[in-house]
């Protein structure tokens, strides 16, 4: 079936631009405009100020942060904790859904299992963690673990299935080994559903482990808020918010980064798999 | 897997099926005004528009004038890329032109008018695809406050009109691209415009279901008497449908050559198409579509007929 | 026929069933005389399941708790579809706001706990609010998406036959965003589900997180066990009837894609 050539005029995106104020200023203005209220707002006495302090105060607090070596060791200590369990959660997906993936009788066999734990949501693990792991820091990377596996696996099974029946077949009648079958065949169609698990896995994790260390109290920026709310420092606490925000942000970033420079050579980027 | 036609409708049974089809609605207003000077349904006088956007601006309609009557059927046609979406966006209200003016029954056009209706070029992204074919004709009479008596029976009849009467409760993309667009055709039938745009409603159907569709369109308008606006990049097709032929410039847009086109009423794709006249006409439209393509302009601004 | 259709009912039920069933049964047998604290025989939690939570709790904490997720999911729903077609209409508004949505979005969702505790207190509305901040953001995000990527020759169809507002809102908009619009509920129910829990954790007075807590402070290792086998099932039972929902409101769409898929 032939399908629509594109649209010839300029006209659908011309008419809904804006007046020619570029996105970036806009997007600048929109943070300005929210410093801005983090300001007035409790200055005008709209909101409590021991509640949310003036955004001034906020920043102070973070630039008193940047200056103290403990708020360094909870970064540091959250990104290994964010790290280390990504790592584990891509390794362990990856390899259990090549395995699955690629014979269908496991495939079948798995598959109800699969749907049914995924959405155990992984906070329950948390008082088991505790009773195992104590405050440690493999508490969290159980959680992080959990939570982040099942995306990782998802998608790959998604990608294994994506594999294309003829090219397979191929590569069996040429007698391909297995290692290269998996090699040749199944890695570069699965690739771009690993790259997206890999995004969506990095997001969850994250989340998961600052959780982690402000419930169970493990060491990293999570426990730092805690710590901060404990003891009364509102607006460190809202400067470490900031901090986890910015860091999202980043792994967002990095990880959109990192999945457009794998498929460089692919020859579409993908869309999520919406399932 | 697209589902394939139960029954694919012939020409002879359009024919039969469009005679069926009545007509209750007013004719279209009057086509003399107060001074009882010739007035035209449509009237595009000095249209000009340029796309500014940040520095850049792009002229891309520089200054169109023309006209068509009550009742008439009428081809743009031109060099791809010449403006034709353009157009047909400002004539529709879609887009605000920059300077001069689109005159729709005496009154000047600022949005999307009544009594007009579009079919779009892209059928798949023209129809809702969480309605029915039914759903998709009857919901823009529903806007338009008609009665549910009425609104089943123009639903019905402009869907046996356009041979998808088995059809109702299937989603669009449950049908080819050519049943897609007939259910477009359907719709805007179904409306009863004065004034029905069509946007090179059939370049992407392919080229048999696109001679069933020209046949089509054709048996509807001597039908209904309804007026159109048939914009196309394909000479032949311009020349087989219309009455007349108005032939655009490359962009920055303006009228070449208005063309009459001098065929019986009663065509056929066999026998009109190997007419000596229609030879004759195909090869000066192509002609000056071929200059307009070298950037060939006219040397002072085109007055309408 | 009717055999081989019985068999195939057979294998289908085999495979469906089997693998849970292996699980479970290792489970069972592990730890049948298991006297190891931490892991129970599972026949002991299956045997406090019962009076741990069906009796009184299922009203005192159970029900409290599945109340809140519901109201503020529910809340997040409608106010994250509602800002994001405005956001979403609007190229000015959009670019303004999104950068600053994107950074609300990035922060991990329980951190915003502490911050809420100081403004509405511990009390139920407190937890409505955790669950709401949470959620809304990716229905809100994604509803942005979905109304800007509305095809522009159907949001044209719309204008040509002058639909009026109401219509444009309910036919065009909603139900064209409405695929990211489920994407964006799909994320936010596993958000307000871990948000339930968390806000329980951290302070309150009853409801499932709270309790699971007490159970493990106070080494009730069998109750806490079945705890975390309950919120296990509503998890599952919750992205079941999702589903569902999903199925019934996205049929278009998920039947246009097969015919693309397939036809392509």
């Amino acid at each position: 079936m032939t399908t629509a050539p594109p649209t010839t005029a300029p006209a659908a995106t011309d008419t809904r631009r804006g007046r020619g104020i570029p996105h970036g200023a806009l997007g600048a203005a929109g943070f300005a405009g929210l410093i801005l209220l983090l300001e007035l707002l409790p200055r005008a006495g709209v909101v409590d100020a021991r509640f949310l302090p003036p955004f001034t105060e906020m920043a102070v607090a973070l630039s008193d942060q940047l200056a103290s070596p403990a708020f360094w060791d909870a970064l540091v200590a959250t990104l290994r904790g964010w790290i280390i369990g990504l790592a584990i959660a891509m390794a362990a997906g990856v390899s259990a859904g090549i395995l699955i993936g690629s014979v269908p009788a496991l495939r079948a066999a798995t598959a109800s299992t699969i749907e049914f734990l995924r959405p155990i949501p992984s906070v329950a693990l948390i008082p088991l963690a505790v009773l195992l792991f104590g405050t440690d820091m493999r508490s969290t990377l159980l959680l992080v673990v959990y939570a982040s596996f099942w995306q990782v696996l998802v998608q790959v099974l998604y990608g294994v299935t994506d594999v294309d029946p003829i090219a397979r077949d191929t590569a069996r009648s040429y007698r391909f080994s297995l290692w290269r079958q998996v090699r040749t065949v199944l890695w570069p169609t699965a690739l771009p559903y690993v790259m997206t698990g890999f995004r969506l896995a990095a997001a969850v994790a994250l989340i998961l482990e600052i959780t982690g260390e402000l419930i169970i109290g493990s060491p990293g920026l999570g426990n730092a808020i805690a710590v901060a709310k404990s003891s009364g420092a509102v607006d460190t606490m809202y400067a470490l918010v900031i901090v986890t925000g910015v860091i999202g942000v980043g792994v967002n970033l990095a990880a959109r980064f990192t999945e457009r420079r794998a498929l460089r050579w692919h020859p579409s980027i993908r869309r999520e798999v919406a399932a | 897997m697209t589902q394939s036609p139960r029954k694919t409708p012939k020409d002879s049974d359009i024919m039969s099926i469009v005679s069926t089809l009545t007509r209750s609605t007013p004719e279209p207003a009057m086509s003399t005004d107060d001074t009882g000077q010739h007035t035209p349904m449509l009237d595009v006088r000095g249209l000009r528009k340029v796309y500014a956007s940040g520095k850049r601006s792009v002229e891309a309609v520089r200054d169109l004038t023309f006209g068509v009557d009550p009742g008439e059927l009428v081809c743009l046609v031109g060099p791809s890329g010449c403006g034709k979406t353009t157009l047909l966006r400002c004539i529709s209200g879609l887009l605000e032109t920059t300077s001069g003016e689109v005159v729709l029954e005496g009154k000047r056009v600022s949005g999307p008018p009544e009594g007009m209706a579009v079919v779009f070029q892209e059928y798949g992204r023209s129809l809702f695809p969480w309605l029915t074919v039914w759903q998709n004709v009857e919901l823009p009479l529903k806007e338009k406050g008609i009665s549910r008596a009425e609104r089943k029976r123009l639903t019905t009849e402009s869907l046996a009109a356009v041979g998808l009467a088995d059809f109702h409760t299937a989603h669009p993309w449950q049908l080819s691209g050519g049943m897609q667009q007939r259910v477009a055709i359907a719709r805007a039938v179904a409306y009863e415009p004065h004034v029905l745009l069509m946007d090179e409603p059939f370049a992407a159907v392919d080229a048999q279901t696109r001679g069933e569709l020209e046949d089509l369109v054709r048996a509807l308008w001597e039908r209904l008497g309804v007026t159109v606006l048939f914009v196309t990049h394909d000479i032949d097709e311009a020349v087989y449908l219309g009455q007349r032929v108005v032939i655009l410039s490359s962009s920055p847009t303006v009228v070449l050559e208005d063309v009459t086109i001098d065929l019986p009423a009663e065509r056929d794709q066999l026998t009109t198409r190997s007419l000596p006249r229609f030879t004759e006409l195909r090869a000066h439209v192509y002609e000056r579509v071929q200059q307009a393509k070298q950037g060939n302009r006219p040397s002072t601004p085109t007055a309408t007929s | 026929m009717t055999t081989s259709m019985l068999w195939r009912a057979g294998r289908r039920l085999l495979l469906i069933a089997g693998l849970p069933a292996v699980l479970i049964t290792a489970w069972w047998l592990a730890t049948a005389n298991s006297t190891n604290f931490y892991w129970p025989p599972l026949r002991t939690i299956v045997e406090v399941f019962g009076p741990t939570w069906l009796e009184g709790k299922l009203t005192s904490d159970v029900l409290p708790s599945l109340a809140r997720l519901g109201v503020g999911y529910l809340a997040a729903l409608a106010l994250g579809i509602g800002i994001g077609v405005a956001i979403g209409s609007s190229t000015t508004l959009r670019a303004t706001v999104e950068p600053v949505l994107e950074f609300f979005r990035a922060i991990p969702p329980p951190v915003l706990v502490p911050i809420l505790i100081l403004f509405a207190g511990i009390g139920d509305g407190m937890k409505v609010l955790v669950i709401v901040s949470g959620a809304i953001w990716p229905i809100l995000l994604n509803t942005v998406e979905g109304v800007r990527s509305i095809d522009e020759v159907l949001r044209d169809t719309a204008a040509c036959y002058r639909f009026r507002t109401r219509t444009r809102l309910t036919t065009l908009i909603l139900r064209g965003a409405s695929p990211q619009i489920m994407t964006g509920a799909r994320q936010a129910l596993s958000i307000a589900i871990i948000l339930m829990v968390i806000s329980e954790m951290f302070a309150a007075s009853n409801g499932l997180g709270f309790t699971i807590i007490q159970f493990q402070r106070s080494f009730a290792l069998p109750q806490m066990w079945s705890g975390i086998i309950l919120l296990g099932l509503i998890g599952v039972a919750l992205s079941l009837l999702f589903r569902l929902v999903e199925t019934r409101v996205l049929a278009w769409y998920f039947g246009q894609r097969d015919t693309q898929q397939s036809g392509a």
